[in-house]
């Protein structure tokens, strides 16, 4: 965050990003609903990387205490989504081995 | 030039991780994949702005981290959709903490910083309160009051929309109050969006919520500037958009429907209301587990529709024993699945998946509509609108059109219930009254065990002892 981004340069970043997301997934067979919108929930949880940030910039204790709250908040949703989602896909690899 | 590679491989695994949690053989390596890509984003960052405040972070890695992992490692894989919904909305919270912190950094924010945090605050605030609530209705914790489902509420939600732009407005102009103001409505406004919304529409909302974090996520990647962020929340808001529609065109419900017309059924409970409503059911039979056992052990095809029921009754292993019961005793035995049976699409694969039953014999709606005419036997476990035949010969019913099991088309059919009462979405079900079905009241596993019991007692177990040895 030590270089700051164009404006113009973070839109190309979102658009090519947005369009890269809508190619990704395109079918998906329905067993997989919940554990690829628990996987992607997960990843959402990237905001973490905001909250590091905002720790590492911040100047009073008061405002560190917040960007520890906001990791808090991230890594309950990285953590906890990931670990989620392999416990619902453990059972179908189990399952495959049988 | 390190910092730059870790971050570009971290944005491929992440495309990599999300592409392959999209197949069956690959999805579990993908969900590692993508772990590790969040993992070297985060060594990318503290190698380019160093360990500062190194204390701060250990204490939201401890706490975050370790409820998450505890929460998550001991859960019941019936409550997934819940628990998604509360992963979800503490992601959306932690967005909104990183704007407000990043308001009073000692660097001002050019334009578009500050037009990313309003973003960031007001999708952030939706996100969590919206998930909450979505997290209280799968739980029962919460119904859909009365008064949430009046015209007057989309008049309240436009109200709370335009004080959020307001709101946004002012803190433009410098106002700073102004951002609490708009936390505050925009926490407001995701309760008002949600409350409405009909339990039987709530996958739809928890992914469109996914959805909103990954916008959130994208904002704050605007607000600390920085690029992995801004990919890596674009492409699950995207990701969660397709979603989100795929469930959509599963209920043949479109995304307006669910998010403004309200929870299905809502309006014909209102009396004098005869196209859909909840009139008694006059024509019931109903048999004891006795019964349908007997009837089991005479057929020859065998097909159970598994609902939500089966998974508050946690009756999976049940249900996986008597199949393998039927089975040795030379019973074809297959399960329907609607794509959105349960509270999320899959949920049910989740749940036989966790009882061990064969992939192969879980079969999706359209490819085992057609056996139904020629399958003895049906029993649905706790299922209800999935399987409503006025979906397809009512246009009156909210359900009209949304494609069902026909399990009206089978020999006999069983439904296990606890009550006669309503689907989750309200609305009276025909198949009940169907000459060919019975019901058998009771929770799921009890009925299940006392039909193990009565086919045991049957010799179907002892014939299958034999069957067993001879192998």
């Amino acid at each position: 965050m030590s270089v700051p981004l164009s404006g113009t340069s973070a839109l190309w970043v979102l658009v090519l990003g947005s369009l890269l997301g809508l190619e990704l997934i395109g079918k998906v067979p329905p067993t997989l609903h919940t554990p690829l919108m628990s996987g992607a929930n997960a990843i959402s949880g990237i905001t973490l990387l905001a909250a590091l940030a905002l720790i590492g910039e911040a100047p009073t204790p008061a405002l560190k205490l917040i960007g520890a709250v906001a990791l808090g908040f991230a890594l309950f949703n990285v953590v906890g989504g990931f670990l989620v989602t392999d416990r619902m896909l453990a059972m179908f690899r189990r399952r495959e081995a049988n | 030039m390190v910092e730059l590679s870790i971050e570009l491989g971290s944005v491929l695994l992440l495309a990599f991780g999300l592409k392959g949690l999209a197949k069956i053989r690959t999805a579990r390596t993908a969900n590692g994949l993508a772990a590790l890509a969040i993992c070297l984003a985060v060594v990318g960052l503290l190698l380019q702005q160093g360990l500062g405040g190194w204390p701060w972070m250990l204490l939201g890695l401890g706490i975050g981290g370790g409820l998450g992992a505890v929460l998550a490692l001991r859960v019941a894989m019936t409550s997934m959709p819940e628990t998604v919904a509360l992963f979800n909305g503490c992601g959306g919270m932690s967005s909104l903490l990183v704007a407000i912190g990043a308001v009073q950094l000692p660097t001002p924010l050019n334009l578009v910083g500050q037009v990313s945090v309003l973003v960031s605050v007001l999708v952030g605030a939706i996100t969590f309160s919206g998930s909450l609530v979505a997290m209280g209705k799968l739980q029962e914790w919460l119904g859909t009051p009365g008064w949430t489902l009046r015209p007057q509420r989309h008049a309240v939600n436009i109200l709370l929309a335009v004080a959020c732009l307001v709101c946004c407005v002012l803190v433009l102009k410098g106002m700073a109050v102004a951002l609490i103001l708009l936390t505050v409505l925009s926490l407001l406004l995701g309760v008002g969006l949600t409350l409405p919304v009909g339990g039987a529409d709530m996958p739809v909302v928890i992914s469109l919520l996914n959805s909103y974090s990954g916008v959130a996520a994208a904002a704050a990647g605007f607000v600390v500037g920085s690029e992995l962020l801004i990919v890596a929340g674009a492409m699950v808001g995207a990701a969660g958009l397709i979603l989100t529609q795929v469930m959509c065109t599963a209920m043949n419900r479109s995304l307006t429907s669910v998010l403004f017309g309200g929870a299905l059924g809502a309006g014909s409970s209102e009396p004098g209301d005869g196209a859909g409503g909840r009139e008694e059911y006059t024509n019931v039979t109903s048999c004891s587990p006795e019964e349908c056992a007997l009837t089991l052990e005479a057929a020859e095809r065998v097909i159970f529709v598994p609902g939500y029921g089966l998974a508050v009754a946690q009756a999976q292993h049940s249900l996986k024993e008597l199949a393998r019961l039927l089975e040795q005793h030379g019973i074809e035995v297959r399960y329907a699945i609607h794509p959105v049976a349960g509270r999320m699409p899959g949920h049910m694969n989740v749940l036989l998946a966790e009882a061990d039953v064969p992939y192969d014999q879980l079969v999706e709606m359209d490819d085992i509509n057609p056996d139904f005419p020629r399958t003895d036997v049906v029993i649905v476990l706790g299922a209800n609108d999935v399987v409503n035949p006025r979906a397809k010969s009512d246009p009156a019913s909210p359900l009209y059109g949304m494609p069902v099991l026909e399990v009206d088309q089978a020999r006999t059919v069983f439904v296990v219930k606890r009550s006669l009462g309503s689907g989750y979405a309200g609305i009276r079900n025909d198949l009940f009254e169907l000459p060919q079905t019975s019901m058998v009241f009771g929770d799921a596993k009890q009925v299940l065990q006392s039909l193990l019991q009565e086919l045991r007692s049957l010799g179907v177990g002892k014939v299958a002892v034999g069957a067993g040895n001879t192998r």
